[in-house]
């Protein structure tokens, strides 16, 4: 069996008409096999839709929460990036007060986690972990240091794509999202399936930061600029109260 | 259009789950609710997280699950149900599930479940506290909800 037959087990042809939906039961992504729900999905009824979800006050981040780079006594090792972009609806509305919080490897592709083995070093001064608040216009910007890729045991010479975890909480329970951003340009595209089981190309697009040279800082740090649009937000929302 | 959702992988505990406190308590002197999540062999899902919400109460929590796939919120004990959203590595999206504190009778939501299924979505009333376990797969699979 050649590499390219194998893969084409791994990573499935695009198919336009999922749209923005993940295809939950991905074979290529071995873990899907036994977890992924195999019984119908029950529609909720229409009214849950306007669900609202839970808000995240002032209290649940400090600003040092936004510089992965100053966790800790010395600098991390690695390309130091700003990650910035705004969190919308899909009406196009700013969602302010969204809780943004992300997770990554560290330059190397290696987590802070007793789970990950990869035999890259593991860097004392960088956590990995980073959160804030969206402002008024939906803006969220994270200063850290690009991901390295990383193996994983899915399938023979499997690696990820470098990344960035994000969870995001919108205004409405059901725009709730947990996500990955990915490097403009990786080589690993192609052969990744997690990235891949989002199969209408144009949506997976949508997972990809741009770089963005106008907000790169001169001598010190590139940048890369990725939106992230929850789900419909609904006109008849309710309105956001402080939970406790 | 909508951004897609990715798996949360196996290290979201870096992000997710830190130093702020512990998160699993919806109100401090709710009700224990322990469970566990399990995969569709049968085997507990040990990376897992749940997160709850009392959407009428305003008032959120979240549980990784432990080596053993348990994981244990405190829900309050005035609540009807919680909403609940379970993350997984191997869940390409999180699933949306609901657990009702007590057998609601008449209720919108579970009516609209087939009546052979209702029962995964009511927490069993155990002497220290409710207990509801989560199976992802099979015959005796947690209804998942779909917007």
């Amino acid at each position: 069996m050649t590499v390219a037959d194998g893969l084409s087990e791994i990573v499935l042809p695009d198919d336009p008409s999922l749209g923005p939906e993940v295809q939950i039961d991905y074979p290529g992504y071995r873990s899907t096999r036994w977890r992924a729900p195999n019984q119908p999905l029950v529609s909720v009824p229409e009214e849950l839709h306007s669900l609202a979800g839970p808000v995240f006050g002032e209290d649940t981040v400090c600003s040092a929460d936004a510089d992965l780079t100053r966790q800790h006594d010395g600098e991390p090792i690695g390309e130091r990036i700003i990650v910035h972009g705004r969190v919308l609806d899909t009406d196009g509305r700013p969602l302010r007060g969204a809780l943004v919080e992300i997770w990554q490897a560290n330059a190397c592709g290696r987590y802070r986690h007793d789970v990950d083995q990869h035999p890259a070093p593991l860097d004392p001064n960088f956590s990995g972990a980073g959160r804030c608040l969206t402002d008024d216009d939906g803006r969220y910007e994270f200063i850290t240091i690009k991901p390295g890729a990383y193996p994983w045991g899915n399938h023979e010479n499997a690696w990820r794509p470098a990344h960035i975890h994000f969870s995001l909480f919108g205004r409405l329970f059901t725009q709730r999202l947990v996500t990955q951003m990915y490097f403009p340009g990786d080589p690993l595209f192609p052969f990744d399936p997690i990235f891949n089981s989002v199969r209408d190309p144009k949506s997976r697009a949508l997972l990809v930061s741009r770089f963005d040279l106008a907000e790169t800082v001169p001598d010190w740090a590139l940048a890369f600029e990725w939106d992230i649009v929850l789900g419909r937000g609904g006109s008849d929302a309710t309105p956001i109260e402080e939970h406790e | 259009m909508k951004t897609p959702s990715q798996t949360v992988g196996p290290y979201y505990t870096i992000g997710l789950v830190r130093d702020r406190g512990d998160q699993s308590r919806l109100a401090d002197d709710g009700i224990p609710l322990v469970g566990t999540l399990f995969d569709g062999q049968g085997e507990p899902i040990s990376d897992g997280l749940i997160e709850a919400w009392d959407a009428a109460g305003g008032r959120w929590g979240r549980s990784g699950t432990d080596a053993d796939g348990r994981f244990a919120l405190r829900v309050p004990a005035d609540a009807s149900h919680v909403e609940v959203y379970v993350f997984a590595r191997g869940l390409l999206r999180h699933q949306w599930t609901r657990i009702y504190l007590d057998d609601p009778g008449d209720d919108p939501v579970l009516g609209s479940v087939d009546p052979s299924r209702r029962g995964t979505l009511i927490a069993q009333r155990e002497s220290d506290g409710l207990r509801f376990d989560i199976h992802m797969q099979g015959d005796d699979a947690t209804v998942f909800f779909v917007h």
